[in-house]
């Protein structure tokens, strides 16, 4: 088991490498390097930014607080509505065909409203981001009250839950696992929320510092802002595992079999 | 024919569902009149889809009748049966709580003091038998332990009814013969306030028999009612396993089969129209 492990870290290693020399070979022709950029230039940018000028922590705090609003705003308000409309078929089928228009909508070309709304500061990207979170979570609590178990409801019931110790007692916790499902999805779309709300406009974060590159045509920036944010995606979806494994302690991990 | 003080008295019910194309109606169960006394353990038998689960459903409360009453030591039964215990055939332990959360469960949901809660719970555990699992969850206790913390959990409650629908049917020979035996224990021993009324659904006549003091046979369905009623005097307290080797036990088997073997092969026959 161990000996595999390191054989497929270190495979995967080669590969990253090997990807990293065809690249420079590549780019010591300035003709290709305008487009592909260099590696060697971009790992440069990278520590500049990060140890010498020290600049970029600032914009990417700023993704990061964005990121993380959007996230627990969009992820609270869908775990309520889901739960609301979840629990009551009236207004789940008054609201239908409105939440399926919103669904539908293409809602990153909502940024250019939220950023009339809420102006160029962070509140447009955290609006933008959330409507993108929201659903993901929403649809999933919506799903899981429906998919609530009847003989756990069944059971609850003749063990002489009323009504709010049902939704506290089974309503809740078992939409809870269905948020938990999307967490991983939702975190990374706050992030594109974020960055994509920066991008379109803005005065800083690192959507803004990848925009100002591209107008200079410094593709060498611009490859450096997208390995900053694809790391620190990876970041946050490994914190969500984290949380997810200390709070789901009770889900049989999967392939394990712990029977007696 | 109704007893009013038995604990549980279904008198001429009926329960018919719309079936599955809103086309037609299906009648489960026609015309059922039935009387749980306090302290029996009754059984209902009866081939596939005869509508047995359909009389416990009625009897928790869980479903109104289309027609007939209901009555619960001699009051009418309009929401779920506050006096009855379910132990369903399906899992119902919530994944997401302990062993011991899960016993604690009904006590919380009725507003009794922590303390007590847990005194209670710890006090079952040990009873099943799981005095040392409490802490695990579901996924990681066996099927027979599961189906001991079901049983612990309806049980903390002190019912004086409890309803059984094929509680131990998923079970392992000799995982159910344990779990057989501890429900006759638990049902006598367990007695501060008066005797516990046990209707006990099963396909197993063998298991019927063993435990019961009255077995009743259902017809096939649709519209099925019971068709056979047999008092069961064998000598208490039993065990399962013993007393099938009892002379009288197989004379009652042969006189039950008699009656519920026309019935299977009904339902068998309508099975494979």
């Amino acid at each position: 088991m161990i000996t595999s492990q390191k054989k497929i870290i270190t495979w995967q290693i080669l590969i990253l490498l090997a990807i990293l020399i065809i690249w420079q070979i590549f780019s010591r022709s300035t003709n290709v390097a305008f487009f592909i950029g260099e590696p060697l230039v971009v790992f440069n940018r990278l520590i500049h930014w990060l140890f010498i000028e020290q600049d970029v922590y600032l914009h990417l705090g700023i993704t990061l607080l964005e990121t993380c609003l959007a996230f627990s705003i969009g992820t609270i308000a869908g775990t309520m509505c889901g739960l609301l409309l979840g629990l009551s078929p009236n207004l789940s089928a008054i609201f239908d065909p409105y939440i399926k228009a919103l669904n539908s909508m293409p809602r990153v070309i909502l940024a250019p409203i939220f950023a009339v709304w809420f102006g160029l500061g962070i509140w447009s990207k955290v609006a933008l981001a959330i409507t993108l979170v929201f659903f993901v979570v929403f649809f999933n609590v919506f799903q899981g009250i429906k998919e609530v178990s009847p003989n756990i409801l069944a059971n609850a019931k003749m063990l002489g839950a009323n009504r709010k110790q049902l939704i506290r007692s089974v309503y809740l916790p078992s939409a809870t696992s269905w948020v938990f499902s999307s967490l991983h999805t939702s975190i990374g779309l706050a992030f594109v929320g974020a960055v994509v709300g920066e991008y379109l406009g803005s005065a800083s974060g690192v959507g803004y510092l990848i925009l100002q590159a591209e107008g200079s045509f410094d593709i060498n920036t611009v490859i450096a802002g997208i390995i900053l944010l694809t790391v620190c995606a990876l970041i946050l979806d490994t914190l969500v595992g984290l949380i997810e494994q200390k709070l789901m302690v009770w889900r049989p991990a999967s392939g394990s079999n712990e029977k007696l | 024919m109704n007893n009013p003080a038995a604990a549980l008295s279904l008198s001429n019910i009926s329960c018919s569902f719309p079936s599955s194309d809103n086309q037609s109606i299906y009648t489960a169960i026609e015309n059922v009149d039935l009387d749980l006394e306090t302290g029996e353990f009754v059984s209902i038998v009866g081939p596939t889809g005869c509508g047995k689960s359909t009389i416990l459903n009625v009897a928790a409360g869980l479903i109104s009748p289309s027609k007939g009453s209901v009555k619960v030591f001699g009051e009418g039964l309009n929401s779920i049966n506050q006096h009855a215990g379910y132990m369903f055939q399906s899992n119902t332990l919530m994944p997401w709580r302990s062993a011991k959360e899960n016993i604690m469960l009904g006590l919380e949901y009725h507003g009794l003091a922590k303390q007590e809660i847990n005194d209670i719970a710890e006090d079952w555990l040990r009873k099943v038998g799981l005095g040392n699992f409490g802490n695990r969850y579901p996924h990681q206790l066996s099927g027979g332990m599961q189906k001991r913390v079901a049983l612990a959990q309806t049980l903390a409650l002190n019912p004086k009814i409890i309803l059984m629908d094929e509680p131990f049917s998923a079970l392992d020979i000799q995982t159910r013969q344990l779990m057989e035996n501890e429900l006759l224990q638990l049902c006598q021993s367990n007695i501060p306030d008066g005797k516990k009324s046990v209707l006990f659904i099963t396909h197993d006549l063998d298991e019927a028999i063993a435990m019961s003091d009255r077995v009743i046979v259902m017809s096939a369905g649709p519209a099925s009612h019971p068709i056979g009623n047999f008092k069961i005097d064998l000598p208490k307290p039993r065990d399962v396993a013993e007393i099938k080797s009892h002379a009288k036990f197989h004379e009652y088997y042969s006189m039950i089969w008699n009656v519920l073997r026309s019935e299977v092969m009904k339902s068998y026959s309508q099975q494979m129209k």
